[in-house]
């Protein structure tokens, strides 16, 4: 399902003396429907550097990302958005959202986006947010002025909401409680039993030995020159 | 899938300096495009020039019409254009004065645009125009008003409902959200955002306010000196910026 193949990221620092700084090199993987797979490193390693690449949020060098049938390394924008409505959802450590908009209809969103009929994704959202235990008088005011908890939940429901064949989780896990945590796991666990491909990091090494099948060291894919 | 407007090499001379040149791109049905760059950088004379406004000294702007399918707006005639201005294309100025006639009640200015494409049922234009304001949150009691007594939040929202009545394709945006207070744009993206899921509209949106085409913009051209550095999507373009302006355009934002 997520295929890369001798990937290759380099940052060019025109405003600082064109510095060049390579970042990535040799990034191969292959993710089946149904497997969690596990990043891991130490802290920039880069393991968010390769989601990223993989959600086409940065311009790969080299080699090739396929997700599904696209090529993200090369793909038009539209080609990569679309990806991102059918088929590669990204639960990133930020929640980035349009001011005021209620917290349900943030979460609905993603339903909304694929075609679903209103009251079917705020039915679905509701239930999200309830599992996660955000109280449902908050699910009419809008995610910016939650906790980082609150909001980190948020954006896991905004993740689940639809089913994505493929999935990247940044640290899904990250200043949840232990209620919290095993609803997330719970989730993770649910769209592997749905045949979804999932790439995660996970500081939280419980979490990470319960939900992951396998792991891969991004370390391994160090440049040479910087190694 | 035919892209709805296809602009080809589109170039404007001021004398002998540059307003924009070399400008090529497809927006397909249901995109939005954000034009980002500095002040004088040709980005509303890009738009002018494509919305047939401003005449491009050369290159081709061609739109993909529900009758005769694709066709190049800058040779055809003046009245199509202007059929094609009431219909199909919509234009949001940054001023609410530029768009709107302010002598004219709320509700006549959302009428009048449905006039001008044959409606004539009284009642049904006032049904229309009164749904159109519940739309953009203007509450019906104010549409006998005219658009002077209103703040400048909700001019733009109701020249944002004289456009978008008559059901238009494609929508230029010039600064839509400029000059307004941060909780008045906050509403008005929100219902932008809606509008353009909802009607399925394409958009081209200039704007030098980066954190306002994050949310609204699937794409980015990013502009200086009147030619395009940079073009992709724009998450992409805003998070690992390839040219050296647009580096520099990036780090130069304030953070809240």
């Amino acid at each position: 399902m997520i295929d890369l193949n001798n990937v290759s990221k380099t940052f060019t620092l025109h405003n600082q003396g064109s510095a060049l700084i390579p970042v990535m090199e040799g990034a191969t993987l292959s993710v089946k429907p149904g497997e969690c797979v596990g990043l891991t490193g130490a802290s920039g390693a880069g393991k968010s550097t390769l989601m990223r690449l993989i959600y086409g949020n940065y311009l790969a060098a080299t080699g090739s990302i396929m997700v599904g049938s696209t090529d993200v390394a090369t793909a038009e924008p539209r080609e990569i958005i679309s990806l991102r409505r059918d088929t590669l959802g990204y639960v990133s450590q930020f929640l980035r959202v349009v001011p005021r908009v209620p917290t349900i209809d943030v979460v609905a969103e993603p339903l909304l986006a694929v075609g679903s009929p209103a009251e079917a994704a705020r039915d679905k959202a509701a239930s999200l947010l309830a599992r996660l235990n955000i109280p449902d008088h908050l699910w009419q005011l809008s995610p910016t002025t939650f906790s980082g908890g609150e909001q980190q939940r948020v954006n896991i429901a905004r993740g689940f909401a639809y089913d994505y064949p493929a999935l990247l989780l940044d640290e899904p896990t990250a200043s949840l409680d232990a209620k919290n945590r095993a609803t997330v796991l719970g989730l993770i666990e649910g769209a592997k039993a749905r045949g979804a491909a999932i790439i995660g990091i996970f500081h939280d090494e419980a979490a990470r030995e319960q939900v992951c099948d396998r792991f891969i060291d991004v370390s391994a894919f160090a440049p040479r020159a910087a190694a | 899938m035919t892209p709805l407007l296809q602009v080809k090499d589109v170039a404007k001379m001021y004398g002998r300096r540059i307003g924009c040149a070399d400008v090529s791109f497809d927006l397909y049905p249901g995109e939005v495009m954000g034009i980002v760059g500095e002040s004088g950088s040709g980005k509303s004379t890009l738009l002018n020039c494509l919305a047939g406004h401003l005449e491009p000294d050369s290159g081709q702007v061609v739109f993909d019409t529900r009758a005769e399918g694709p066709v190049d707006t800058v040779t055809m005639s003046e009245p199509e254009r202007r059929m094609l201005g009431r219909t199909d294309w919509a234009f949001v100025h940054q001023h609410a004065r530029d768009g709107l006639r302010m002598s004219v009640s709320a509700g006549g200015n959302i009428g009048e645009r449905l006039m001008a494409v044959g409606a004539r049922h009284y009642g049904g234009i006032r049904d229309q125009a009164a749904d159109w304001l519940g739309r953009v949150e203007i509450s019906e009691a104010r549409i006998d008003d005219r658009p002077t007594a209103f703040s400048g939040g909700m001019q733009q929202r109701l020249q944002i409902a004289r456009n978008l009545v008559t059901g238009p394709r494609l929508v230029f945006m010039d600064e839509p959200t400029g000059g307004l207070d941060v909780s008045v744009q906050a509403r008005l993206l929100d219902l932008l955002r809606g509008l353009v899921r909802e009607m399925g509209l394409s958009a081209i949106i200039v704007t030098h306010d980066l954190a306002v085409v994050r949310l609204l913009a699937d794409r980015l051209m990013v502009m200086k000196d009147g030619h395009v550095v940079e073009t992709g999507l724009t998450d992409q373009v805003l998070d690992d910026p390839q040219h050296a302006y647009t580096q520099l355009l990036v780090s130069s934002v304030l953070q809240a």
